[in-house]
């Protein structure tokens, strides 16, 4: 057997030099990948936004709560259940809109925030997260959705500097007026979407509140048609503007205690409303309004018949992170960025708060107050 | 140095073909798998939905190959180290490759029984989903949450140690135990 080239090489053997270079080499491959990896892993760009600078700025935001969502802190537990109208079934496969199927839900109300115990203020942005789980099975399907009409800013940069801005100043313990400008000087989007959301009806609780996804996702049908979507859930209810005397009310948590003595009386209905949009509506862009006259479904209705603390052996949401990438098969994603975004730093706060399970404080909504109102006391 | 006694590479006899085919298939899986995993945890942009959308399922397929290959390292165990290995290369090279198996099976099965704790659907495609293996709860989450990311971190490095020996071998020592798995020409078993 004539040995090939290859082999004939190898029996050379190596002189020192030779030697020392080639190790020099495999150190020079070895330290060459740790470096694209540490790289990779973010340890190179101190500029870059990542998990640990979202969370660090809210924390600069609103302070050190541990065990506390890092947004939407202050919450109460509610569930009830999810009935179908299969209106929307033409639109989308998934399981949790066949018409007739009824869903489990394990929801959340919350203020917008990472304060859990900021007193209840007309003005804060309420929000509506809900977990469905289809009773015949299917994908699980999460979402957290807000009482304004757009979101204020477009992108994940964009959220952080919009934090970063409204830090309170360490000497005057107030937020720097002038960082705040110098954000919207570069953000007009911002001030475009806080005009919308500043013109927007406060309604008078949380009962009567519309509650809307922001974000564009996609429905996908049983032949693989994709079409563009935002949702809502929409009050049955009349809906009642919010007084001024109600705000002034010295209860911190008047908004979530009206809900507990709402659900007491009766459970609370919202329609799931799919707005239907066109290819040229701007799906990555949630601080933009779309047109009004887009086709609406009424995809069913939401009933929430109880309601609980967050914590003690009620607070089923309590660990439910409302990541709004949690999809059944026939919703998927948009190009809006802001849902990656959020994705990631929902799965961040969670991982936060549960390392911090043991010094976490009591919710601002107690049992005690929720038992007490639901006995048809004050709380 | 001349007198470096036999080079046994033309003796040195190969994996067996599909033993080859699934290191090197693995090979591929586990490096996308860990440079995927430490970008994801380092970003808010939209390549975070990117990179989870293929780290779950891409560590399915690692859970799915890795059984594979333990039963076919069982069917085909592999060709013996060269005779005159030195004691302590031959501890460290069967050490690390154990612990390779070993990763390479727990990671996975810690990151489906991390998702299951949280609780998250574990998906692999479409409607297609893993049971949950372990009820929701937020301290056993966070615990296997830390150990994913140390595994990871170790199976880096044991990869940078296994990387760096088959160069070793392959440049410095020629000794055949490179080719012996890196070589795609005709098995020297059917040679020899």
């Amino acid at each position: 057997m004539a040995p090939d080239s290859k082999e004939s090489i190898e029996a050379q053997p190596l002189t020192p030099a030779a030697m020392v270079a080639l190790l020099a080499l495999i150190g020079v491959v070895l330290l060459f990948v740790a470096i694209v990896f540490v790289y990779v892993g973010g340890w190179l760009s101190p500029h870059r936004l990542t998990q640990d600078r979202m969370m660090q700025a809210f924390q600069e935001l609103d302070g050190a709560h541990p065990g506390f969502r890092r947004n939407h802190a202050k919450g109460m537990c509610v569930s009830g259940w999810f009935d179908s109208s299969g209106a929307a079934a033409s639109l989308s496969k998934a399981a949790v809109l066949k018409a007739g199927e009824r869903s489990a839900v394990i929801g959340r109300f919350a203020l917008a925030g990472g304060m859990p115990f900021q007193a209840d203020a007309p003005g804060q942005v309420r929000s509506m997260a809900l977990r469905f789980l289809p009773a015949g099975g299917g994908g699980e399907w999460r979402t957290a959705i807000n009482n304004i009409p757009v979101f204020p800013v477009n992108t994940a940069q964009g959220f952080y500097e919009q934090l970063l801005a409204a830090r309170p100043d360490p000497s005057t313990g107030k937020p720097d007026p002038a960082a705040m400008k110098a954000f919207l000087v570069h953000h007009p989007e911002t001030v475009r979407a806080g005009a919308l959301i500043n013109a927007r009806v406060v309604s008078s609780g949380f009962a009567d509140s519309t509650f809307n996804s922001l974000d564009t996702f996609r429905f996908v049908n049983a032949a693989g048609v994709s079409t563009p979507v935002r949702w809502a859930m929409e009050p049955l209810r009349p809906v009642v503007t919010e007084a001024a005397a109600q705000a002034a009310r010295t209860d911190k948590n008047y908004l979530f205690d009206d809900l507990i003595a709402q659900i007491r009386q009766q459970p609370l209905k919202w329609r799931l409303m799919i707005t239907v949009g066109r290819p040229d509506d701007p799906t990555n862009d949630a601080t933009r309004p779309w047109p009004v006259a887009r086709q609406r479904i009424d995809a069913g209705t939401l009933t929430l018949d109880a309601v609980s603390s967050e914590d003690g052996s009620g607070g089923a949401c309590l660990w439910i992170s409302y990541d709004p990438m949690v999809l059944p098969a026939g919703i998927e994603a948009s190009d809006d960025p802001i849902l990656s975004a959020r994705s990631a730093a929902y799965a961040r706060s969670l991982t936060l708060r549960a390392e911090e399970k043991s010094q976490k404080a009591p919710s601002a909504v107690t049992p005690q107050e929720v038992r007490a109102l639901l006995a048809g006391g004050k709380p | 140095m001349t007198e470096r006694q036999p080079r046994p590479s033309q003796r040195q006899p190969q994996f067996p073909a599909i033993s080859r085919l699934l290191h090197w298939l693995m090979a591929l899986m586990v490096l996308s798998m860990l440079f995927i995993g430490i970008g994801m945890a380092a970003t808010e942009s939209p390549r975070y939905h990117v990179l989870i959308s293929i780290h779950r399922p891409l560590g399915i397929s690692v859970l799915a190959v890795v059984i594979i290959r333990i039963v076919n390292r069982l069917l085909n165990p592999p060709p013996p180290l060269p005779a005159g290995l030195p004691g302590w290369q031959r501890v460290a090279a069967e050490g690390s490759h154990y612990l390779l198996y070993a990763l390479m099976l727990i990671l996975p099965l810690v990151g489906w029984c991390m998702l299951s704790a949280m609780p998250y659907p574990v998906v692999f495609a479409g409607s297609w989903h893993l049971p949950a293996i372990l009820p929701p709860n937020p301290t056993v989450y966070a615990w296997l949450r830390q150990t994913h990311t140390v595994l990871a971190l170790l199976l880096f490095l044991t990869f940078l140690v296994h990387f760096g020996a088959a160069l070793l071998h392959g440049l410095v020592l020629r000794d055949g135990v490179l080719q012996s798995m890196a070589s795609f020409g005709r098995s020297r078993r059917q040679r020899a």
